[in-house]
């Protein structure tokens, strides 16, 4: 459903995507992993059209985005959902508001229904209670479920996730990883997730692609990673099993 | 060392790229004017923003350039008896100069630098890009109210400039100084033209759009987190207080001839 074709991005003189290709399954969750700054943040504004590649493509249904007109964008983009790392929720609405906001945008629904369905977004991941907060009033975890709520509000066929569990602590963790992973389940979602936490990605994904020096250096299922030779996958991986966890600190 | 060249052709090309950025803004802020959804409650909202609460710090300033026009245009005129021009002096210093400058100038610094500061922490926390992810054009949200409430309030506080500042004048002239009552306000209804205090408004009208849109424009094109916000706005406030003084003499030799 959506494809990626020899995409290459440079920031001035730093070249950040150098050829990437990937194709991401309908139905399913895909993680990009890869280490901090190495474009995965990059490459996920480039499929929604945020940023405009050098070369190359993205097919979204057989058609390229990067050739569109805003017009033709904004028509793909209702289709799509964006959880943003640290959440960006409109600070100057209470949470209800932000997730009524697309909704007002883009649908002729009136004032009932469409609190109806910003409760039902709100109770689907946990936040009824918290309708009249503003989004200053929320911690870490919570802003990003509000997001989500907001995000999903359109009921989209694509939903694209920016670091989702970064800076949150574990159960938490695990609790957006359940939450993306039911959310799928029910909505019949595709999921993109740029994240570099190996054990909410070996939890939930489906499809894992590991985004090394600007390319695709391995993709696979989970299973396939655990097993790849490649030096980096092997490394990244490793690096997890560090003392603490395997009980041999002194 | 910087070559001083080199510097000056970086400053220039710097220069260039800005008001080149800030010309298509305007574009799309007008193309976006006209397409729906028409957004009548941010309007609104802004009008009050811009507007309404600046009242009471462009009444304040209106008055005191009023009363201190007064002041110095007596002891002034007071030297070859000419006492009685103080009305009209007043009143034309006032709706040709210093009310629509004085209102751009108090204007930027209340919410022009708010504009500035609220685009650029809603750049750098990625809302604008939440915007264009929800396929909501950020010009069409966030820049087209704004522009629009600044072109409109900018005037409509300067015609509360004059008044009050005319007011102050006359207090100070006839009340505190005892200038006759009817010559100062005759000499006022003599000299005063209906194009002078037009031309004004049509400076106000300019200073309003001009404001708003560097201080979107600022705020839109902020990076780097509390420190790039920061510098947005300052930099916000400095080009449009220097914009409205550049502009006001360029207008001013366009308009009064």
């Amino acid at each position: 459903m959506i494809k990626i074709v020899d995409l290459y991005k440079s920031f001035g003189d730093q070249q950040v995507l150098r050829g990437v290709n990937l194709e991401i399954p309908k139905g399913q969750i895909t993680f990009i992993m890869g280490r901090s700054g190495t474009g995965k943040s990059v490459l996920l504004k480039h499929i929604i059209g945020l940023l405009e590649p050098d070369s190359g493509q993205i097919l979204i249904d057989g058609q390229d985005i990067t050739s569109m007109s805003e017009r033709e964008l904004a028509r793909i983009r209702k289709r799509f959902g964006m959880l943003f790392q640290e959440g960006a929720l409109f600070d100057s609405m209470t949470v209800g508001e932000n997730v009524a906001f697309p909704l007002r945008e883009h649908t002729r629904l009136s004032e009932k229904e469409i609190w109806a369905r910003v409760e039902a977004k709100l109770a689907q991941v946990g936040l009824l209670k918290d309708i009249d907060k503003m989004p200053s009033e929320l911690s870490g975890g919570m802003k990003k479920r509000a997001a989500l709520a907001r995000a999903l509000a359109l009921e989209p066929e694509v939903v694209l996730f920016d670091e989702p569990t970064t800076g949150l602590d574990p159960i938490m963790q695990m609790s957006i990883a359940k939450l993306i992973k039911e959310t799928k389940e029910s909505h019949h979602l595709t999921c993109v997730v740029i994240s570099h936490d190996i054990p909410v990605a070996f939890a939930i994904a489906d499809k894992i692609a590991f985004l090394h020096e600007g390319i695709i250096l391995e993709e696979g299922t989970p299973e396939e990673i655990r097993l790849s030779q490649k030096p980096f996958v092997r490394e990244f991986l490793r690096a997890l099993k560090c003392p603490v966890l395997e009980g041999g600190e002194s | 060392m910087i070559n001083p060249i080199a510097a000056l052709g970086r400053g220039s090309i710097l220069l260039v790229g800005e008001m080149g950025g800030m010309a298509l803004m305007l574009l799309k802020t007008l193309f976006f004017t006209f397409r729906p959804p028409f957004r009548f409650r941010l309007f609104f909202k802004q009008m009050e923003f811009i507007g309404v609460k600046s009242t009471l710090v462009v009444l304040l300033t209106g008055l005191f350039s009023g009363m201190v026009l007064a002041l110095q245009g007596y002891y002034g005129f007071r030297k070859f008896g000419g006492e009685s021009l103080l009305g009209a002096t007043v009143a034309l210093s006032l709706v040709r100069e210093l009310g629509p400058v004085l209102t751009g100038l108090m204007v930027t610094a209340r919410a022009g630098s708010a504009i500035a500061a609220e685009l650029g922490t809603m750049r750098v926390t990625e809302q604008i890009d939440a915007l264009t992810v929800m396929a909501v054009n950020p010009i069409h949200y966030l820049v087209v109210p704004r522009f629009w409430a600044g072109v409109l309030m900018v005037p409509l506080l300067t015609v509360l400039a004059d008044v009050i500042g005319i007011a102050g004048g006359y207090f100070v002239g006839v009340i505190l100084l005892h200038i006759d009552q009817g010559i100062f306000v005759a000499k006022m209804r003599e000299l005063v033209e209906l194009s002078d205090i037009l031309n004004g408004l049509y400076k106000a009208f300019v200073f309003g759009g001009l404001l708003t849109l560097i201080g979107c424009y600022k705020g839109y094109h902020a990076r780097g987190g509390a420190e790039g916000v920061g510098r947005a706005t300052t930099e916000a406030v400095v080009i449009s207080s220097i914009s409205i003084l550049a502009g006001d003499y360029i207008l001013t030799s366009l308009l009064f001839r």
